[in-house]
């Protein structure tokens, strides 16, 4: 009974070790470059819990539904490109903006959703994927010289209050980037913890079950589908804030390719192992970049050098080794050794949350079958 | 006239290179329910090997057979890398389809990373041999002759699948595994053989779009292949994911509407076109233009 209540203490202990951060001017020499309440600090670890939350958010569609969604830059793109038209182009003020990124944020993927949704399995992956290709050629094509194409487009800070702006009010947006995140945390809790919640790990697990329950899969699917993307777009805005513009390489798929990679990485089905993989990835991704420049780095022999010269190279097998050799990723790890520390004491129980990429197997496979002739269509 | 002659055959040739990238994908998506990601890394590995070839291998050249050579060589690693993947990394988790697909997005991103790291990230012109840069006049149009090469190359290896598929014992096996793959299991045949089979011819043909995708386009960069892949998913999902002439049907209806709307609406406008073609087709029949034929 202690040990639970403990355990329901940690995000609080987190929250608060976070919050109070930029105060400290701890030196940690090899993680970071200067003490931690410099603004180079601070502007990665905001860029961290900024990830950390969007992550959190494919999180809610992938691990916790079971939807393998390969549009989800989209959403987050939108976010960001919307905040930034309504700032620099209609000069509007920052509330307006927000406003009309929620609406963006809402009724953009429940068009997409709408028509996606209606497939399953590969098919749907395939349409999400086809659709945030849509946004990429778009944003790209720059119609009308409004997103910038591939230069990307930067912030008219006019709009924009003073707190945020310039770089000693960095603090501010990694206050604000760590509000984003708590906020996508509780949205996430509390959501999942519903009924709807239920329903929608129910299908993961089996969605023809759920159906001759008499409950309609589509429209709790939509449901999730269009919180995932909200969260995402303002994701987007806090993103915008913080960089002071939108580049064109949040559009791509390859970013949200990365947004799975950091959920499977920190344990899908897991809240806080999304998180913890969304900012591990950024951080790495972010470090590595500095290490491929470093002199000690560019003094090696080739073999080595060039490939520690890419950090998508590094992750990338990275993630290739967690898939084979740690499934469940970072929150089934630690699930697995708490069992082992807890010995026989727990009975049996269901499967680690972490483990739901096993889980889903089957019910891609099921999935699959209305395109596949050997279900003997 | 002659414009719609021109788009028609231009539209035809990028039919031919999303049906060159799509033919494997649906052949081991049929065979083996795998999403394969890594697909785009096969296709750039098979560009920079001819473009390296072009240059360094001795007897290859950017001309007449040197550059035949050249295509063999690229094709070979592309087809070498595509089988190992298979054996070392798709097969220990066999009949485990996300963590699969995950495995090939990891693939996709670190091929493309290294190659971006050894290669560098800005585009290479890409070696066109003297005929393929001359032009042929059909019915008043001016029409590139490397337009005939692409067309070309994917009939004969249209021809060569159906074929291979028809009347070889491997083929027979492929034909069984995609219609029921435990009953074959159950005949006492390794299906697990056809799968490495089947991920390396995806490889070899992807690995000669990535060359024959180079000279089209005249240049090759490490994301080409990446570009090309979303457009060849369309192609497998329209066609109905694991017929070889859904597959061949659907790549020319995704080329001609692209290049078409393309030209006669605003650029860009085509690539939009065919995307609302997919969610239509998705809408009308959500298993493919041919799940019925498979």
């Amino acid at each position: 009974m202690n040990r639970i209540s403990l355990r329901r203490l940690v995000p609080l202990v987190v929250f608060a070790v976070l919050a109070v951060l930029p105060y400290s001017t701890l030196q940690l020499p090899g993680l970071f470059d200067g003490v931690l309440n410099s603004p180079g600090t601070l502007q990665l670890l905001a860029l961290c819990l900024i990830f950390g939350g969007v992550a959190l958010s494919y999180d809610l569609l992938f691990g916790f539904t079971g939807l393998l969604s390969f549009g989800h830059a989209l959403y987050f793109a939108a976010g960001t490109y919307a905040a930034n038209l309504a700032l620099t182009e209609l000069g509007w003020g920052l509330g307006a903006a927000l406003a009309l990124t929620t609406a963006v944020g809402i009724v953009l993927p429940l068009l997409v959703g709408a028509v996606a949704l209606r497939v399953s399995g590969i098919a749907f992956s395939m349409v999400t994927l086809a659709t945030a290709q849509v946004g990429s050629i778009i944003v790209l094509q720059d119609p009308g010289g409004l997103t910038g194409g591939e230069e990307g487009l930067a912030l008219d800070r006019d709009q924009v209050p003073d707190a945020f702006v310039g770089v000693l009010n960095t603090v501010n947006l990694y206050w604000l980037a760590l509000a984003y995140l708590v906020l996508v945390y509780v949205v996430v809790t509390w959501v999942t913890g519903s009924r709807a919640g239920k329903v929608w790990q129910a299908i993961r697990e089996n969605e023809g079950r759920v159906e001759v329950l008499g409950l309609q899969p589509y429209r709790f699917k939509l449901l999730v589908f269009v919180i995932a993307g909200l969260l995402a777009a303002l994701g987007g805005i806090t993103h915008l804030l913080l960089l002071g513009g939108s580049t064109p390489r949040t559009t791509t798929s390859d970013f949200t390719l990365g947004l799975l990679v950091m959920v499977v990485l920190g344990g899908a089905g897991s809240r806080w192992g999304a998180v913890v993989g969304g900012v591990l990835y950024t951080y790495l991704d972010s470090r590595l970049t500095d290490l491929a420049n470093s002199p000690a780095v560019q003094d090696l022999p080739g073999w080595l050098r060039v490939p520690l010269s890419e950090p998508l190279f590094l992750l990338g097998t990275l993630f290739i080794l967690v898939v084979f050799f740690v499934p469940g990723g970072i929150a089934g790890l630690v699930d697995r050794l708490r069992e082992r520390r807890a010995g026989r004491r727990s009975g049996g129980g269901g499967p680690a949350p972490g483990r739901v990429v096993e889980q889903l197997r089957e019910q891609v496979g099921a999935g699959l079958g209305g395109a596949n002739p050997r279900d003997g269509v | 006239m002659s414009t719609v002659v021109l788009l028609t055959i231009t539209g035809l040739g990028l039919a031919a290179l999303y049906f060159l990238v799509a033919s494997g994908l649906s052949l081991i998506f049929g065979l083996m329910g795998v999403l394969n990601f890594a697909h785009g890394a096969f296709l750039t590995i098979g560009a920079y090997g001819t473009w390296w070839a072009s240059d360094h291998l001795p007897g290859a050249g950017s001309t007449g057979w040197g550059f035949v050579l050249a295509v063999v060589f690229g094709v070979a690693v592309g087809t070498a890398v595509a089988a190992l993947i298979e054996l070392a990394l798709i097969r220990p988790l066999y009949e485990r389809h996300i963590e699969q697909v995950l495995v090939t997005v990891g693939l996709s991103l670190a091929l493309v990373a290294l190659v971006r790291a050894t290669w560098g990230a800005d585009p290479h012109p890409f070696p066109r041999p003297e005929w393929t840069q001359r032009t042929t006049s059909v019915l008043g149009a001016n029409v590139p002759n490397d337009r005939f090469l692409l067309i070309g190359s994917a009939v004969v290896v249209l021809v060569a699948v159906l074929a291979f598929l028809r009347f070889t014992r491997f083929g027979l096996i492929i034909r069984a595994g995609v219609e029921n793959r435990s009953m074959v299991t159950a005949l006492g045949i390794d299906v697990r053989r056809a799968f490495t089979l089947v991920f390396a011819i995806g490889g070899a043909f992807a690995a000669l779009a990535g060359a024959l995708g180079g000279i089209y386009l005249g240049s090759i960069s490490p994301g080409q292949g990446t570009s090309l892949l979303i457009f060849a998913f369309i192609v497998v999902v329209i066609g109905g994911m694991s017929s070889i002439t859904g597959t061949a049907v659907a790549a020319v209806l995704v080329g001609l509407v692209q290049q078409f709307a393309n030209y006669y609406a605003a650029s860009g406008v085509g690539d939009l076109s065919v995307v609302l073609l997919l969610a239509a087709v998705l809408l009308a029949r959500p298993s493919g233009l041919t799940a019925r034929l498979a």
